[in-house]
């Protein structure tokens, strides 16, 4: 499966000019509001016409300006999941599950009703009606919904950015279960680094309308130039290997032959894990520290310097387990005399709580 | 009971309610086609609609009659169309009694209706679409719904309207007994009769009793449908 989009649109001021390829899996359109992520799902869906353009998904062309194909949303047989979950009030969450599916063509591949209710974890709510329901609960519906329609492109459009810290934390993994177990892409649109850090596959980074990077999730995120929310959210992510749980309650794992102690993570030894690291988390230094408290240390050379306005740099460091990115001062990297090429010593302060999942084959960084 | 009203008064509450009857049920398809076009729609003329659906509203109920028998009496263009063609004549039957009526009481419809179709959140509508509803199933499967309050508002309101009617049904169809004449005209002849006062009386408690039947039921079929929507 894969979706295939070029457009073109001017909104005022505003012009949007992209085109990319993305491979099956979750592909992540990343960036800082006003940076077109949301009309460039629109007009993947239908609701917003752009001037030029061409969206299809394996060969299929939802619309092709050039060719004057333009499919009304209802046909393009899509599963939007909205950002405020958009259930009918007036239905209950078992009409609102099986909406889609009723106008779904008859021979269409589909999701059994049952298995999804049971990966979402919505089966006692399905004769409740949507005013009754939790944020984290509509929201679960609304991706139940939208999955049920049978649809050949799923749609997500920042679907947790109306829910709290421990309302994402319940729906990201129902999210990672869909890019692992359900074989339609989705194009997932995000301003939050962790969360792209968890689901994304690919990551289109976007900014003022233009693509600035594409590519795997490892090499986007590791790469400073390419982050389009700043560098406060920025942090790169390394696949890791969970070798065993130590009885102190944390568990060891190993990324490129370097062992990584993390607080306890639920999942079976050999399974592979995505670490998020972030930049402000990262401490350099010129020599392998010792009498140290912090457990993780990770060996590299630098990369690239990349400075910006601020008084800060942005260093990448290539170690053994993938690349990490530290935010340190310029007047610490002016101390310290780093610079490209240079072996450096990356200590890490905290790893985000890892989320149980890697796609295979995504575990090659850089 | 019966002998409470002479059988010409109890004849003018039955034909009153008739004619409201089949006033509201028959403008109601295209009261709702109007209000939805008013309020989502584009197009040119929108205006001039707009403001042919409110007409009878702001001019004198006399003129509305009196345009009505030039359009649709025998003799006007559309009634003589409707007469040869289809047999229906409006001028001085009952049916021409719900002809004024229902033009009366459209824009206390459209307008409710209208109200109700602005209020639904039109990005439901549009998840509807995108999970592959096309545009006449959206509206059937997910503003009508919503919408249904305000549709039983605005088919009271109309009903009462058309209940009330008087100006431009007596100048349409006049005043016969048993024939066109409804609960209002038939309480203007009581009272152009000397000594009339108390069988006026007893058709205005008529009327006051219809009007509290019609709120009560609308009130209590709102509060259901209320229910049903916001229901956990």
């Amino acid at each position: 499966m894969m979706l295939r989009l070029a457009l073109t649109h001017r909104i005022g001021a505003f012009t949007l000019d992209v085109a990319f390829d993305a491979p099956p899996g979750v592909t992540v359109l990343f960036g800082r509001s006003g940076s077109g992520k949301t009309t460039i799902v629109n007009a993947v869906a239908g609701l917003v016409r752009p001037e030029q353009g061409l969206v299809s998904v394996d060969g299929w062309r939802l619309l092709d300006t050039a060719a004057a194909v333009d499919l009304p949303p209802h046909r393009r047989r899509l599963g939007y999941i909205f950002q405020e979950g958009r259930l009918f009030p007036h239905l209950t969450v078992r009409q609102n599950l099986s909406y889609g599916a009723w106008f779904a063509p008859k021979g269409a591949a589909r999701e059994d009703m049952g298995r999804v209710v049971e990966m979402l974890g919505i089966g006692p709510l399905l004769h409740r009606r949507p005013a009754g329901l939790s944020g984290g609960e509509r929201q679960r519906v609304a991706i139940g919904r939208a999955l049920l329609a049978a649809p050949k492109l799923i749609l997500a459009d920042e679907p947790l950015s109306a829910l709290d810290e421990a309302r994402k934390a319940e729906i990201l993994p129902y999210f990672e279960r869909l890019r692992d177990e359900v074989q339609v892409p989705i194009l997932y649109v995000s301003h939050s680094p962790a969360e792209v850090a968890r689901v994304a596959t690919t990551v289109v980074a976007l900014d003022a309308g233009r693509v600035t990077g594409i590519g795997p999730a490892f090499d986007v995120l590791g790469n400073p130039a390419l982050w389009p929310v700043g560098v406060r959210g920025a942090g790169a992510v390394i696949a890791a290997r969970l070798v065993c749980q130590h009885p102190d309650g944390l568990s060891e794992l190993e990324a490129g032959g370097i062992p990584l102690f993390l607080p306890r993570i639920r999942a079976e030894p050999g399974h592979l894990v995505r670490l998020r690291i972030a930049a402000h988390d990262v401490i350099l230094s010129c020599a392998r520290p010792v009498g140290l408290s912090a457990l993780n240390i990770l060996p590299g050379t630098i990369e690239a310097m990349h400075q910006g306005d601020g008084p800060g740099v942005m260093v990448r460091l290539v170690t053994p387990a993938g690349a990490v990115l530290a935010r340190i001062t310029r007047r610490s990297a002016q101390v310290m005399g780093l610079a490209p090429g240079k072996t450096a010593y990356a200590i890490l302060k905290s790893v985000a709580p890892a989320p149980e999942d890697v796609m295979p084959g995504t575990e090659t960084t850089g | 009971m019966a002998d409470w009203l002479s059988p010409d008064e109890w004849r003018a509450v039955a034909l009153s309610l008739k004619v409201s009857f089949w006033a509201v049920l028959v403008s109601l398809p295209l009261g709702i086609l109007t209000a939805h076009a008013l309020a989502r729609w584009e197009f040119p003329g929108k205006q001039v609609l707009n403001g042919l659906v409110h007409l009878p509203l702001i001019l004198p109920p006399v003129v509305t009659g009196y345009l009505l028998l030039v359009t649709f009496g025998r003799r006007g263009a559309v009634g003589q169309f409707l007469e040869e063609w289809f047999g229906i004549i409006f001028a001085f039957r009952w049916t021409g009694a719900a002809l004024a009526a229902a033009v009366m009481a459209f824009p206390l419809m459209v307008r409710a209706i209208r109200l109700a179709i602005e209020a639904v959140d039109p990005r439901l509508e549009q998840a509807a679409a995108t999970l592959g509803a096309s545009r006449p199933w959206v509206f059937l499967t997910v503003t009508l719904p919503l919408i249904l309050p305000g549709i039983i508002a605005g088919v009271i309101l109309a009903f009462a309207k058309a209940i009330g009617e008087f100006g431009a049904t007596i100048t349409f169809v006049s005043n016969i007994p048993g024939q066109t004449q409804t609960l209002p005209t038939a309480i203007y002849t009581a009272l152009q009769v000397p000594g009339g006062d108390a069988q006026a009386a007893r058709l205005v408690w008529v009327a006051i009793g219809i009007a509290m039947v019609a709120l009560l039921v609308s009130e209590w079929v709102s509060r259901a449908v209320a229910r049903r929507i916001a229901g956990g």
